[in-house]
C-alpha cells in the first residue's frame, strides 16, 4: 500500500500520462471575482484573500477546476490534462486554513461514451493504485433528474430531495413525497433508488427493471453500458451504483462518482460530468473529471516509528574534518542513513551506535 | 468488527435493546460499572457510550461505523453522514417557546434564546424574520424571564418545565426522535452488517406500532 503522499503523486501521474492526459501546471493564484461569482461549486467558500500590487482582490486557489476551465478554450476535439497542485481551504470539521494536496484531472470537449469510460475507468484505477481496499461509487443524475422532473415538485422540495437522498434518508424523503403531493407509484420509485446499493451486477438488472419506458431508461442504459466496460477491465466488483452520489445539480449532470479507500472516514476522490459549470462560465463544451484528495491518505495507518535514526556517528569535534567526512562516506556506502553529530541528541532513538576515535569507527551500541 | 457509538443514558440503553434484538448483544454492557467501551468479538460488534451531542463526530470521523444521534443534532451540526431511520424513540419536538400571552413585536429583531443556534437561524431565516440570536449551554427556560430574550427555542419533551416556569409552545420548528447514522465509508466497506441492523431496527418498530 502506498501511504506517503509524494509516491501516490508519482504513481498518478504515470497512470495519467498512460492515458494521454497532459500535465496542467497552474499559478498560485486567481482573481477572487472567480470564486465569488461560483462559491457554491467550492467545497468550502471561505478563501484566502490579498489585494495584488495592481489593487486587485486576488486568492490563493481554493479549487482547480474553476481556473482550468477559465484559462481553456473552446475547441474542436478533446482537451485532456491532468494537475497536481496544492490548494488551500478551511478543512471540513476545523475552523483553520490548510493546505490540501489535489491531483485530478479534466477532460473538456465534446464528451463521447469512451471519454466518460476512460474518466471513470482512471478514477478506478487512481484508486487502485493507492489502495486494494477501496469502492468507487457511481451515480447518473441524469436518472435522478428525469425522475424528480415527474414528480412535480418545486425548487426548494427539488433542492431537499436532493439532499435527503445524499443522506440516504427514505424516511424523510417518503414524508416529503408526501407533504408535496407527489404521485405514491413515484414517491416509492424514489425511495426505492436510494435503498439500492451495490455491484453493477447485483443492482442493474433491478433498476432496468423499475425503469423500463420511463424518461430515466437512457440514462440507465448509459450508465450499464460505462459499467460493463469497468466490468470488462477487471474493477466490477469495486464499482457501487449509488443514488446517494448527488453532487450540486446546478453544476453537475451526468456520471456523478465518490471514490472511498478502507481505513478513511470520508471520500478521497469525487468527480463527476460538469457541463451546467462549463455553461455557467460561458463555455460550450461539456467536460468531466475528478480530484483526490491526498491529504486523507494521512488517516491511514502506518507503520509505528521505531527508530529515530539509523546509524548515529559520534566525533570528536576537534577532528579533521576529511575524517569525519570519510567515516560517513563508508558507512553511507554500506547501504545505511547517517547521522553525524558531535553528541548525542537528547531522548534520540536509533538503531546503531558508532564513534570515531582517530581514523577508527567502532560500534558501541 | 462493527463500532457502534450509542448516546449515554435512558435513550442509549433502549437504543441498545433494540441492536442486541438484532442479532449484535454484548451482555458485558448491562454490567454495572464505569467502563465506556464494551466488545463483543464473537457478533463482532464493540459498543461505547459517548455524550449524545458527541455521537455524530464519532461516526462522522469513522471512529464509530454507526451510531444513534437526535435529528436536533444533525440539523444543528449537519454531519455528513447517512441518515438510515428513524428508530422513532426519543420522540420530541423543537419548539418556539414563549412567556405566556407573548405577541411578537414585528418592529424590532426578535431576541431568541437558545442552545440550538443554527436550527433557530434556519427557522427565522425560512421566514425572513430579523433576530438576535442569544446561544446559552443550558438553563434556557429562566431567558425570557430574566428578559435576556423574548424566546427561547428548545427542545420540548412533556412542555412540564415550561408550564413551570410559565411558558408556552408558540409554534413547533421540527418533530425529533432518535436516528441511526452511518460512516459514509463504513456503509461501504461493512455494508452487511449495516444493512442487517437497518432491516432488524425496521421490522422492530413495525412491531411496536
Amino acid at each position: 500500500m502506498i501511504t506517503g503522499e509524494e509516491k501516490a503523486v508519482a504513481a498518478l501521474r504515470a497512470l495519467y500520462r498512460r492515458c494521454g492526459y497532459r500535465h496542467y501546471k497552474m499559478s498560485k493564484f486567481e482573481e477572487y471575482d472567480l470564486y465569488s461569482r461560483n462559491k457554491e461549486f467550492l467545497i468550502s467558500d471561505n478563501v484566502i484573500t490579498f489585494t495584488d500590487t495592481n489593487g486587485k482582490l486576488m486568492a490563493l486557489k481554493p479549487d482547480v477546476t474553476l481556473s482550468i476551465i477559465k484559462n481553456g478554450q473552446d475547441s474542436d476535439g478533446i482537451q485532456k490534462v491532468y494537475y497536481d497542485e496544492h490548494v488551500y481551504r478551511v478543512a471540513e470539521g476545523t475552523r483553520a486554513f490548510k493546505e490540501l494536496k489535489q491531483v485530478g484531472l479534466e477532460c473538456i470537449g465534446t464528451l463521447d461514451p469512451y471519454t466518460t469510460y476512460e474518466v471513470l475507468m482512471l478514477a478506478a484505477a487512481s484508486l487502485a493504485a493507492l489502495s486494494d481496499e477501496w469502492v468507487l461509487d457511481i451515480s447518473h443524475l441524469n436518472v435522478v433528474f428525469a425522475l424528480l422532473s415527474e414528480c412535480g415538485l418545486s425548487a426548494e422540495d427539488t433542492r431537499r430531495t436532493l439532499s435527503l437522498m445524499g443522506e440516504k434518508n427514505r424516511h424523510e424523503l417518503a414524508a416529503l413525497c408526501a407533504s408535496a403531493d407527489v404521485p405514491p407509484e413515484k414517491a416509492a420509485l424514489l425511495g426505492e433508488l436510494v435503498g439500492l446499493y451495490g455491484t453493477p451486477a447485483a443492482v442493474l438488472p433491478r433498476l432496468q427493471t423499475l425503469l423500463r419506458g420511463t424518461a430515466a431508461a437512457p440514462y440507465v442504459e448509459e450508465l450499464a453500458t460505462v459499467a460493463d466496460a469497468l466490468t470488462r477491465q477487471g474493477f466490477g466488483e469495486k464499482i457501487r451504483i449509488d443514488f446517494s452520489v448527488v453532487n450540486d445539480g446546478n453544476y453537475y449532470n451526468g456520471f456523478v462518482f465518490k471514490g472511498f479507500i478502507h481505513g478513511i472516514a470520508s471520500a478521497v476522490l469525487s468527480g463527476g460530468q460538469y457541463d451546467r459549470l462549463m455553461q455557467k462560465m460561458g463555455r460550450r463544451a461539456g467536460a468531466i473529471g475528478f480530484a483526490l484528495y491526498l491529504d486523507l491518505l494521512s488517516e491511514l495507518p502506518a507503520p509505528a516509528v521505531q527508530y529515530d535514526a539509523d546509524t548515529v556517528l559520534l566525533y570528536d569535534s576537534a577532528a579533521p574534518l576529511a575524517t569525519v567526512q570519510n567515516a560517513v562516506a563508508k558507512l553511507t556506502a554500506e547501504g545505511r542513513e547517517v547521522l553525524a553529530a558531535a553528541a548525542l541528541p537528547a531522548g534520540l532513538r536509533y538503531r546503531t551506535l558508532y564513534q570515531l576515535n582517530g581514523e577508527e569507527v567502532s560500534e558501541i551500541g | 468488527m462493527l463500532n457502534v457509538a450509542l448516546p449515554k443514558g435512558r435513550l442509549g440503553e433502549k437504543v441498545y435493546a433494540m441492536f442486541e434484538k438484532a442479532g449484535f448483544p454484548c451482555p458485558s454492557i448491562r454490567e454495572n460499572n464505569r467502563k465506556l467501551i464494551f466488545e463483543n468479538p464473537d457478533c463482532g460488534v464493540r459498543y461505547f457510550w459517548v455524550k449524545p451531542s458527541d455521537v455524530a463526530i464519532y461516526v462522522e470521523r469513522g471512529a464509530a461505523d454507526i451510531g444513534v444521534a437526535g435529528k436536533d443534532i444533525l440539523l444543528e451540526y449537519a454531519p455528513d453522514v447517512y441518515e438510515l431511520f428513524d428508530l422513532k424513540t426519543g420522540v420530541c419536538r423543537m419548539a418556539v417557546a414563549a412567556p405566556e400571552g407573548f405577541r411578537d413585536d414585528t418592529r424590532r429583531a426578535l431576541k431568541v434564546a437558545t442552545k440550538f443556534t443554527n436550527i433557530a437561524r434556519a427557522h427565522y431565516a425560512a421566514r425572513g424574520r430579523d433576530i438576535d440570536i442569544i446561544h446559552l449551554n443550558g438553563s434556557i427556560e429562566i431567558a425570557p424571564i430574566l428578559g435576556l430574550s423574548d424566546v427561547i427555542v428548545d427542545i420540548v419533551e412533556t412542555g412540564t418545565t415550561l408550564k413551570e416556569n410559565h411558558l408556552e409552545v408558540v409554534e413547533t420548528v421540527v418533530p425529533i426522535s432518535a436516528r441511526l447514522i452511518a460512516n459514509k465509508a463504513s456503509f461501504k466497506f461493512k455494508n452487511e452488517p449495516i444493512e442487517a441492523i437497518v432491516k432488524s431496527l425496521a421490522s422492530q418498530t413495525e412491531e411496536t406500532v
